[in-house]
């Protein structure tokens, strides 16, 4: 096993974790007094952290210049994409009973599922996409122009998450902060890259 | 004499020096996986529900049930007293409904003094425990339906508002009541964040706080309420929506003009001065039709009044129910 391999089999196994325990709380009935409702929860937030996650890989590469980190993003937000379709199916499941004309009412009259649904569907195309023979076929340039419906996904999310809770704003804010400061760490380095860059080019 | 035994096998010749190392970042890789699979999953249970907390009350003595023709009785199952004490939505002291009752562990509620001044003949400040001899205690099981769509059966222990509303004897000017809960940011740290306006304040039309559903609940299976319940007093309109029950009271008096409510000030348009449960008036984020009863996997088809229609429909005839939300 190459040093790649086994940093990401430590990282596959570690993003795997959160479910495991929320599986042997669920099965020792340890998630309180609406586990629906704990593990709806917890699926949406393990989305928004690993697509914060994903996005910040770029970030991180560039600024301590270790090259093999790009290769921790895929599987990220492929772990985003598992926990986004666990969390749409808890609303499905638990909320509307696979009701589909509620939930198509759902989507319609309430923009916070909306936006929510929107993140989701934005990660469909970038998880169907993320092979590397879909990334030759259709070409780098195109593929990453693609891919960067992750930011508009991420920005959703946390959205979705602002809008649903009643007063106290200050989670999703701090989501929204991370996220800011990741989308904005871009903008510098599109515009101003003799400030982000230095590293890479030694490394 | 010294005699040095030359070594005749060396160490390298019995492990093969690539096997060695191999040996040594096997055990390096192992102890990786252990170590970050541990921290992560320490950082998971960090937010992870902690264990809930037994809260233990002083058993309230004479209780006897309320008479069935006030309440209608309810064959449906009571929820739990460990999800009743653990799943609090109280804002004074955590936004996170399953943190209230570790943060409001080790709240005094005595000495405690409940101020009744306003449109009344007889202003008066009560002591708690001058207060709870007013009534006998009543065990009365409702419905409680909380605006984010969950729901409980719960046996409270307390007694009419109309009986301490007789007591201070109401002037004919007076036409609402407002409530008001314990400010003290030192005994209920949530009330440090700036979330909602405090003290929480309600409020209810003179007729609804005259209703015979509508109690003051000082305990819940036959024990005083837990601090995370509301303790030591507590209001409860069983047909209203959950934020209504305003918890550690302090402050009762009676006006002439409807009072604010804080959690309208919040958000006017998502919660109003009536919030009476409606499963047709939605609230503009999420439905009211349905709800999910603690305990229950499928959600429950959400009831007009909470399931209290035959007692309190009266008081809002004639009246548009979306409209006064």
């Amino acid at each position: 096993m190459t040093e790649i391999r086994f940093n990401q089999s430590v990282v596959f196994v570690n993003s795997l974790v959160p479910l495991v325990l929320l599986g042997w709380d669920g099965y020792h009935k340890k998630l309180g007094a609406n586990p629906l409702e704990y593990i709806t929860h917890t699926t949406g937030i393990l989305t928004l952290l690993f697509l914060l996650l994903t996005l910040a890989i770029t970030p991180a590469r560039k600024i301590t210049g270790i090259p093999w980190l790009i290769r921790l993003r895929r599987m990220l937000g492929l772990y985003a994409f598992f926990y986004g379709a666990l969390h749409l199916i808890c609303y499905m499941w638990f909320d509307k009973s696979f009701a589909i004309v509620a939930i198509g009412k759902d989507i319609l009259v309430r923009p916070f599922i909306a936006i929510g649904m929107t993140s989701f569907f934005l990660m469909v195309p970038l998880a169907i996409t993320s092979t590397n023979k879909m990334l030759k076929r259709i070409g780098g340039k195109r593929w990453q122009k693609l891919h960067r419906l992750v930011y508009l996904s991420a920005a959703a999310g946390v959205l979705h998450y602002w809008m649903l809770v009643k007063a106290d704003t200050r989670i999703p804010l701090a989501f929204g902060f991370v996220l800011a400061l990741l989308l904005g760490y871009r903008i510098i380095d599109k515009y101003f890259p003799d400030l982000t860059q230095k590293r890479t080019a030694r490394a | 004499m010294l005699i040095k035994k030359p070594e005749d096998i060396k160490s390298n010749e019995i492990t093969d020096e690539s096997k060695y190392l191999n040996r040594r970042s096997f055990m390096q890789k192992a102890l990786l996986f252990a170590g970050t699979t541990t921290v992560t999953a320490f950082l998971y249970r960090k937010i992870n529900p902690r264990p809930p907390i037994i809260s233990k009350g002083d058993k309230i003595v004479g209780v006897r049930p309320a008479s069935a023709d006030v309440i209608p009785t309810i064959d449906e199952k009571q929820t739990p007293f460990v999800d009743i004490t653990n799943y609090n939505n109280f804002y004074e002291f955590s936004t996170n409904k399953r943190e209230v009752a570790e943060l409001a562990q080790g709240f005094v509620s005595r000495p405690w003094t409940v101020a009744v001044s306003g449109l009344i003949n007889k202003p008066k400040t009560f002591d708690i425990d001058d207060l709870l001899k007013l009534a006998p205690p009543e065990e009365r099981v409702y419905r409680m339906r909380c605006v984010e769509g969950w729901s409980m059966v719960i046996p409270w222990v307390g007694f009419p508002l109309a009986k301490l509303l007789k007591e201070v004897d109401p002037t004919s000017e007076a036409r609402y009541i407002s409530f008001e809960t314990l400010y003290d940011p030192k005994r209920m740290p949530g009330q440090g964040d700036n979330i909602l306006d405090w003290p929480y304040v309600e409020g209810l039309r003179l007729d609804e706080a005259m209703h015979p559903l509508t109690i003051l609940a000082t305990g819940l299976y036959g024990q005083s309420l837990p601090p995370q319940d509301g303790a030591p007093i507590r209001l409860v309109v069983p047909w209203k929506y959950g934020f209504k029950g305003i918890k550690s009271i302090v402050k009762i008096k009676l006006v002439d003009k409807q009072p604010q409510t804080t959690w309208n000030m919040a958000a006017p348009d998502e919660y109003g001065f009536y919030s009476n449960v409606n499963p047709n008036v939605d609230h503009p984020r999420w439905s009211q039709a349905t709800e999910t009863r603690i305990g229950e996997f499928s959600r429950r088809k959400t009831l007009m009044f909470n399931g209290y229609a035959d007692q309190v429909a009266y008081l809002y005839q004639g009246m548009d129910l979306r409209e006064n939300y």
